[in-house]
């Protein structure tokens, strides 16, 4: 059932303003963040800690001809430098991505991308180690680059990937999926067909916080201590047992407070390897912080799709089919961070929210001399490059059909009795109820009147533009069965200890990186054991601290790991009726619940709260036979299915018709993340994605030039919006549990980011009209759109 | 965080002061000022001075005063109190214009106009306002001070008037009656360097023809002003053909090279339709003062 209506504020606290369990409720973890006591990875300073920077490469494709370290070994304060022949001494020199590809931590052959890794100088302080970079002497022998992804499969192309035996090509995989067959007969009788090719450029995560690690091996009981900004300390634990040969149990990943993740902390990167070797070389600890331009050069960027839509419809405007042939830039190495089974994430959830049906499409995957990623920046592993795609060519045919893009979109939606609804490329969609939340955001934005509004500007030639985008994702994976990382199924767990006084701790294997975790965790404990949230603390980023799982990203820690909080926390109530009924000598059947204690029925003054309980659990009562003398409980939680948050996304623009520059003047979002669990940390996360959005479709892009040389490697370069390019969200909601999910919800990470953009563009193609322009690629920076006005829109490059 | 070289400094006390330590320790000593120029650069090791000589405590040289026909800014005067000056936005509004887009509040509150003018990067703001302005700089050095016509001031690119052992002290603004100025700018993003930025100033004479005129353009490769799109103005009329016309000659005086902000020809587009557009408000706006 959809409603709008938030959780109801419950009555057992007595502050409205502070629910016990669910509502709006002020951040746990932002007392320390906002007076600056966080503790980051920089913060972290060890008794006689080192220092390393690394010497990266001034260029894209060159043969490594020789390294001389000597000068830079006599500076009297560096301890060592690292090669990547060194490594090769330690086995080190490559390590495994997490796509079944590997990637070299320093250069033992050629270098493969600019800013790529190719020696670390470990010294006393940071600005030794820098000095020490200018003094290693290093000669290539160029090679002729492959940048642009549409030349990569050339006959004759660099073979980029010579590393691999017998690899002639720069092809990473073909993946093909739904029915080419039946799509193709579907397009065949179709009374409209449009096709579009759709680009969505090379875009960077760009946390405020870069990358960072310190490493501290204790060369006693060889146990290494890894401090490291990492989404996933869990995985990054097993992979260091794998790749070091370190034992897994003498390992331990701390993920202290993160500086916002987006993907970019997902994967191990070549630095945290070369803190851990500096550590282990010296027998001191090794810091290592990339400054922006390398975290700009070197780390995981998003996106990189150039994807050839077409869409078929009936000429009354229903949609029949998508298809897509989409051309993949992964860079020098496949180190995208995706479920094994997925070479293309996600992708094939861009049948978007429509009852189609036909679909069908492929992805190739390239090589090309650009840093290695592809999965990052809320993308739901390429959930948001589909629906990119598939709300741009539904824009694309209501233009075609002279229609409304709005009433084109409520024409076709997946009706709510279809769900769940199984598409045509394999997903079974949990829940949806489409209709009422695009009715909604038309609503709020004044749908009529602002396109009546249009209306009178054209014919006074200013443009003003309307777009509308309506997105489904497919998030927290997943189903083990299915979804796995390397061979680790994706998985979260929980521990629950309450403490003989009430108060509880709760250990989950997902990490913040800003979405309040330490909030949002507490509040599902406190609604299912009905003890305040301040009562409860959350445990996370500590390997040795919490239970197994695969980490935040995809949005699954509310999906997986709400779901194993949740789970935990019932168990516990579970146990706690034994233990009520003990105390209260009578039998557990003969209990009930209500939020916060276990009480006789029939005789509601007959009970006992969960503070009591975990106090009998611990104290001198007589316990059933089989119930341990504790209140704690730990859970592995596998989902049944996804989750498939959805939202209507309404985006006005204005365009100066003199220098075509774009200013978002309103922007309208409905989000439906099912069960609404903090809606002020929701809000604040859809905020972000929104900001996001604006970026990506106004101003970010990773570019190179021909040569390969990255031409965004600072800030004022790659550019970020500020609070002067958007507007005031606004912001609603419907609220459509997923039946699956064990309190019924879905996951907000990702929504904004994967649905503002489309709708951004549709508003700018839409003001841009009166031109003819039919299309443009982000980003819509001025000169982009001037130049679409002119009748010359490219892709970005 | 970016790592600079090495580099030693020193805290100047007064202008003589930092004249002397100029002197001293030579060429490879630079002025640090607000230092949102020069310290991105030495973080990025583009720039990697041996001695930084620091001007921040020479109140001396922190001053808005008009004198006689004469507004006179001290170089280290802050973009914030250029933005907040009532007499800079009565008596020269482009500049206010230019302050309410350069960069960002932070910036601001510390990047000066001294080290705008002397950084001279070519898509610097301040630099086409006091082209515009017909500024003059005052500059100190060992032999004393010597004033500089700012079309004498720029050099080309990162290059100016003022030598190595020398210290700019002041700009100067010469009021003239029924006068107007104005100054847009086109970027990504704010706080980004201009795509192109346009500014104009002019004065009319008491039957409102235009007496004098001035068109500078930002970041598009031009040196000074556009006499011959100026000489279009003189004499005339304020008129929308006449805009059209000095627009169209200057931005054809302009060089743009194609970057990732905007190729050629949009750079060219620009700048005519930003002349246009700010010779439209200069000219409302002098005769506003006219009125006035």
């Amino acid at each position: 059932m959809t409603t709008t209506q938030e959780h109801a504020p419950n009555p057992a606290a007595g502050d409205p303003g502070r629910p016990i369990g669910f509502g709006r409720l002020q951040r746990k973890e932002d007392p320390r963040f906002v007076r600056g006591k966080g503790t980051y990875i920089d913060d972290i300073v060890l008794p006689g800690m080192l220092h390393g920077a690394i010497l990266r490469a001034p260029v894209a494709h060159a043969r490594l001809v020789s390294i001389d370290t000597t000068e830079a070994l006599a500076h009297p304060k560096v301890l060592a430098v690292i090669t990547g022949k060194d490594l090769q001494a330690l086995n080190l020199a490559w390590a495994p991505t997490l796509s079944a590809d590997v990637q070299a931590v320093l250069v033992t052959d050629k270098v493969r991308f600019q800013g790529q890794e190719v020696a670390f100088a470990v010294a006393e302080d940071r600005y030794a180690a820098r000095d020490a970079l200018e003094l290693i002497d290093v000669e290539y022998d160029m090679l002729p680059p492959v940048i642009d992804a549409r030349r990569a499969l050339d006959p004759g192309a660099p073979v980029i990937r010579d590393d691999v035996e017998g690899r002639t090509d720069n092809r990473i995989f073909d993946w093909e999926i739904g029915d080419a067959a039946e799509t193709e007969a579907v397009f065949a009788t179709a009374d409209v067909v449009v096709a579009q090719e759709v680009v969505y450029p090379r875009v960077h995560p760009a946390p405020m916080e870069t990358c960072g690690a310190v490493a501290d091996f204790d060369p006693i009981d060889g146990r290494l201590t890894l401090y490291e900004t990492t989404q996933a300390p869990h995985a990054h634990r097993t992979l260091y047992a794998i790749v070091a040969g370190i034992p897994e149990h003498k390992i331990r990943i701390v993920s202290p407070d993160i500086g916002g993740g987006f993907g970019n902390k997902v994967g191990i990167y070549p630095g945290y390897v070369l803190a851990v070797v500096g550590s282990i070389v010296t027998g001191k600890p090794v810091k290592w912080v990339e400054d922006r331009s390398e975290n700009l050069m070197s780390t995981s960027f998003a996106r990189d799709y150039i994807m050839q839509g077409e869409i078929a419809a009936t000429k009354e405007g229903k949609i029949l089919a998508v298809r897509t042939n989409v051309l993949a830039d992964h860079g020098a190495f496949n180190a995208t961070a995706q479920p094994t089974k997925n070479p293309a994430g996600f992708f094939s959830i861009f049948t978007g929210s429509y009852d189609l049906q036909a679909a069908y499409c492929k992805v190739t995957g390239v090589y090309t001399n650009k840093a290695p990623g592809g999965v990052a920046y809320a993308c739901s592993f390429r959930v948001t490059e589909a629906v990119y795609l598939v709300e741009r060519m539904v824009d694309i045919l209501a233009r075609k059909l002279d229609m409304d893009p709005a009433e084109l979109r409520l024409k076709n939606f997946i009706k709510p009795e279809q769900f769940p609804y199984a598409n045509k490329t394999g997903w079974v969609y949990d829940s949806g109820n489409y209709e009422p939340a695009m009715r909604l955001s038309m609503q709020m934005a004044g749908y009529e009147d602002l396109r009546r509004e249009q209306l009178e500007k054209r014919e006074r030639g200013e443009l003003m533009g309307i777009g509308v985008s309506f997105f489904t994702e497919t998030v927290g994976a997943g189903p083990r069965k299915h979804f796995d990382i390397v061979g680790l199924g994706m998985a979260d767990g929980a521990e629950l200890r309450v403490h003989p006084t009430g108060k509880a701790v709760v250990r989950i294997s997902v990490q913040s990186q800003g979405q309040g975790h330490e909030t949002t965790f507490a509040q599902i404990v406190a609604e299912e054991l009905g003890i305040p949230p301040e009562s409860i603390d959350v445990v996370h980023g500590d390997t040795d601290q919490t239970p197994f799982g695969l980490g935040t990203y995809g949005s699954r820690s509310t999906p997986v790991s709400g779901g194993a909080v949740a789970l935990v926390a019932r168990k516990v109530r579970d146990k706690a009726r034994f233990i009520a009924a003990a105390m209260l000598e009578t039998r557990p059947e003969d209990l009930e619940w209500e939020k916060g204690r276990w009480f006789v029925k029939g005789d509601p003054s007959a009970g006992k709260t969960i503070a009591e309980i975990a106090f009998g659990a611990h104290g001198t009562v007589a316990l059933p036979e089989g119930i341990d003398g504790n209140l704690d409980a730990e859970v592995t939680y596998d989902p049944p299915n996804l989750t498939f948050p959805f939202g209507a996304y309404i985006c006005v623009v204005d365009v100066d018709a003199g220098t075509g520059h774009v200013k978002v003047r309103r922007f309208i979002a409905v989000d439906d993340c099912g069960t609404r669990i903090n809606p002020m940390i929701i809000e604040g996360q859809v905020h972000g994605g929104l900001t996001d959005g604006v970026g990506m479709a106004l101003m970010e892009i990773i570019a190179f030039d021909e040569e390969g040389n990255c031409l965004s490697s600072s800030f004022m370069d790659y550019l970020i919006p500020t609070a002067m390019e958007v507007p005031d969200w606004e912001t609603g909601f419907t609220v459509t549990p997923s039946p699956h999910h064990p309190i019924g919800a879905k996951g907000i990470g990702e929504s904004a980011t994967v649905g503002s953009p489309p709708a951004i563009v549709n508003a700018i193609v839409d003001a841009l009209a009166p031109y003819g322009v039919t299309h443009m690629d982000m980003p819509c920076t001025p000169a982009r759109v001037w130049e679409a006005m002119q009748g010359r829109a490219r892709p970005p490059v | 965080m970016q790592i600079p070289a090495p580099f030693d400094y020193e805290r100047a006390s007064d202008v003589a002061n930092a004249l002397a330590l100029l002197e001293r320790h030579g060429p490879e000593s630079r002025i640090i000022a607000g230092g949102h120029s020069l310290l991105p650069m030495m973080k990025l090791r583009l720039a990697r001075p041996e001695w930084l000589i620091d001007i921040n405590d020479l109140a001396e040289l922190e001053f808005i005063r008009r004198e006689g026909d004469q507004l006179r800014v001290g170089a280290l005067t802050r973009h914030t109190a250029l933005l907040e000056s009532t007499d800079v936005a009565g008596l020269f509004p482009i500049i206010r214009d230019a302050e309410q887009v350069i960069a960002d509040p932070v910036v601001r509150n510390r990047g000066t106009i001294g080290g705008s003018l002397c950084q001279a990067d070519p898509a610097e703001d301040l630099s086409t306002v006091c082209d515009v302005l017909r500024a003059q700089a005052v500059i100190r050095g060992p032999d004393g001070e010597r004033i500089v016509a700012m079309s004498d001031f720029h050099r080309g690119p990162y290059e100016t008037a003022v030598a190595q052992n020398e210290l700019l002290y002041e700009i100067r603004f010469t009021i003239r009656p029924r006068s107007g100025s104005a100054y847009e700018k086109v970027e990504r993003r704010v706080g980004d360097w201009a795509i192109v930025a346009a500014g104009a100033a002019v004065g009319l004479s008491e039957d409102g023809t235009v007496e004098e005129a001035a068109i500078g353009l930002t970041a598009v490769g031009l040196d000074g002003t556009v006499p011959e799109a100026e000489a279009v103005l003189r004499g005339q009329q304020p008129h929308e053909d006449l805009f059209v016309e000095a627009a169209r000659i200057a931005a054809a005086a302009c060089h743009p090279v194609d970057d990732q902000r905007g190729p050629v020809d949009y750079k060219r587009h620009l700048a005519d339709e930003l002349t246009r557009r700010v010779l439209r408000r200069a000219c409302a706006r002098a005769a506003g003062a006219q009125e006035g």
